[in-house]
């Protein structure tokens, strides 16, 4: 969590990857996902493999390196906490660079960092090529309820605009000389988020008038043909297919005698 | 908060998985009733509320600041069906769009974050306010209380999933201590700000808080010649019943305890790192009188001697417990509208 996130992670193109039907590249990325963290965390090759086919997907979809890494933050709250776990874990110690490590620890934390990482990047590729809008409109093809969908939708439209009244709030309050010191000033963030809800509200209120008197139903018209073939079917899993592979092939080679592979 | 891929095992995750999509499927029914045909452009409203609220930062102690979950305050302010399906729709939007919490684990922050949160903290509420009908003070002591104790509570689910199924070899007792002591803190700022933004929403609109529904007085009709008259409350339609939920139910249960207690065996039918070195170096026969002792559970269970599977389905079982009591809720809830 933190400021990071009014900052939307799409980032417009016209790349194979962009072109993507949006419910193809969702499927995709939970089945890589899945992949991941299904994989023993001791075939080190396998964990490589993934990084490779991920770096694949990020060169073919121009998405910067730099940009990757500098929204892999959201990361770091976990990953203090990952640092802990051989200092703090139980069982057997090692000796590493002169600290007395949990060897269980160390296992957890190499499980946590590699597999989370994996994950992040796969989720900032994902969001990076495919609009908020078209991946909401995803995962209605993929028959999520569509309650669901419709409060998405709707929450992904009013981001913007409550954000912008929190920011506006916030130079109000910092104009009158407002600073958050200590939670004796916590009162007047409640009353700000207070006045915060009953504005949206009020706004959503009219917002729907609006809209019911010209004439939704419940349902937004979907304009675009969203429908995918088999062949984007096949590209957009080429990701988790591959990924699966590997896994399967490191899983062979490690019960095969006399390859030391893992 | 946002628990990352890996952090639990893949029996915890599914589990997790099933209680969370369950509990969402009973907010589905049931948030319409809360807020009748507008469910999804307010709910919608509330999420990206939610959203924005997550952002205001306050300082919970020297150099370090909290924010709030909001689970209790959509609670109180849209009702808790609502409530979880706002808090599940931001986690799907904080997962997919803004990389925050993994996908595999999306299950287990719906489950801690809007599920636990949620139900704690109505049920908190609920228990308070019902003590003392009518009373503007005892919404905002509620609504202080509920927020204070869901946050703790969340942590707790959070230490009880890792005693588990995490995969972190760190004694459960010391992640409950230590999660449940900084939560205290961080929930006593939630309650905080929980209790004066629903204070500052009844002072200006009481009609817009779902807490506080039976303190609307009656509108009372005053004429030119001094006579009054009350007007009658509008009555509220109970929704229609749907289609039995029961099989449903007892179904994903099934198939949740089968998924935990079979398909862990294959999951962990090869020994895993830690155990392969323990053959070799042949330490495995200490592990009983071995510090392993104390996460038995943990790591599939298979270390500690207990057998595979079993913790599996025992995490499926603590985990449902939540959703049963999320569900027991539903159904109370419904039986008083109807009768």
């Amino acid at each position: 969590m933190g400021a990071g996130h009014h900052h939307q992670l799409y980032r417009p193109g016209d790349t194979p990857v962009h072109r993507l039907p949006p419910q193809c590249k969702l499927l995709a990325v939970v089945a890589f996902a899945i992949v991941v963290v299904a994989t023993p965390r001791e075939r080190f090759w396998a964990f490589g493999a993934y990084a490779v086919l991920l770096a694949g997907v990020a060169v073919v979809a121009r998405v910067p390196p730099g940009f990757v890494i500098r929204r892999m933050v959201v990361e770091l709250p976990f990953l203090l906490f990952v640092f802990a776990i051989p200092v703090i874990g139980l069982g057997e110690r090692v000796e590493v660079l002169g600290l007395e490590l949990s060897r269980e620890g160390l296992w957890a934390s190499w499980n946590i960092l590699a597999k989370a990482t994996l994950g992040v990047v796969a989720s900032i590729l994902l969001a990076a090529t495919t609009e908020p809008r078209a991946m909401i409109l995803g995962a209605q093809r993929l028959r999520v309820p569509q309650l669901l969908v419709q409060i998405a939708m709707f929450m992904v439209r009013y981001l913007d605009v409550i954000m912008d009244e929190t920011r506006r709030m916030r130079v109000a309050r910092e104009s009158r000389g407002f600073r958050a010191r200590d939670l004796r000033q916590a009162p007047i963030l409640a009353k700000s988020a207070g006045a915060l809800f009953i504005r949206s509200y009020e706004r959503g209120e009219r917002v729907h008038l609006a809209m019911l008197s010209r004439g939704y139903t419940g349902t937004m018209p979907v304009i675009s043909d969203m429908s995918a073939g088999v062949r984007q079917w096949l590209t957009a899993g080429a990701l988790p297919l591959a990924a699966a592979a590997v896994a399967v092939l490191t899983t062979l080679l490690a019960h095969l005698p006399g390859l030391g592979l893992t | 908060m946002h628990v990352p891929d890996g952090f639990f095992t893949a029996s915890v995750s599914v589990a997790a998985g099933v209680v969370a999509a369950a509990g969402v499927g009973v907010a589905l029914r049931n948030a319409r009733q809360e807020l009748d045909d507008r469910a999804a452009p307010m709910a919608g409203l509330v999420a990206a509320f939610i959203f924005a609220v997550q952002m205001l930062n306050f300082p919970v102690a020297a150099g370090t600041s909290g924010h709030l979950l909001g689970g209790a305050l959509a609670a109180i302010l849209v009702g808790p069906y609502t409530a979880v399906l706002c808090m599940a729709v931001v986690l799907l939007v904080q997962g997919f769009f803004f990389a925050d919490g993994g996908l595999t684990a999306l299950g287990v922050n719906i489950t801690l974050m809007g599920i636990v949160t949620a139900a704690v903290a109505w049920g908190v509420f609920r228990l308070i306010v019902r003590a003392a009908p009518g009373n503007r003070a005892a919404v905002v002591a509620g609504s202080f209380v509920a927020a204070l104790v869901s946050v703790p509570a969340s942590a707790l689910t959070f230490a009880a999933l890792f005693a588990v199924g995490g995969t972190a070899p760190i004694d459960a007792g010391a992640v409950a201590a230590a999660m449940g002591g900084v939560h205290v803190l961080i929930g006593i700022g939630e309650g905080l700000i929980t209790a004066v933004t629903v204070s500052s929403v009844l002072a200006v609109r009481p009609d817009l808080v779902y807490g506080a529904r039976g303190l609307a007085k009656p509108l009372v009709l005053r004429t030119a010649d001094g006579e009054r008259e009350v007007a009658p409350q509008p009555v509220s339609q109970p929704a229609p019943e749907g289609r039995p939920f029961r099989p449903f139910l007892v179904g994903a249960g099934v198939v949740t305890l089968l998924l935990a207690g079979v398909v862990s065996f294959f999951a962990s039918g090869d020994p895993d790192g830690l155990e392969r070195v323990a053959e070799d170096k042949g330490f495995l026969g200490q592990a009983g009188e071995h510090q392993f002792g104390g996460f038995a559970l943990a790591d599939y269970g298979d270390v500690g001697g207990i057998p595979v599977g079993v913790a599996g389905v025992i995490g499926v079982l603590i985990t449902l417990a939540v959703g049963v009591g999320v569900a027991y809720l539903a159904r109370r809830r419904r039986a008083k509208a109807v009768a």
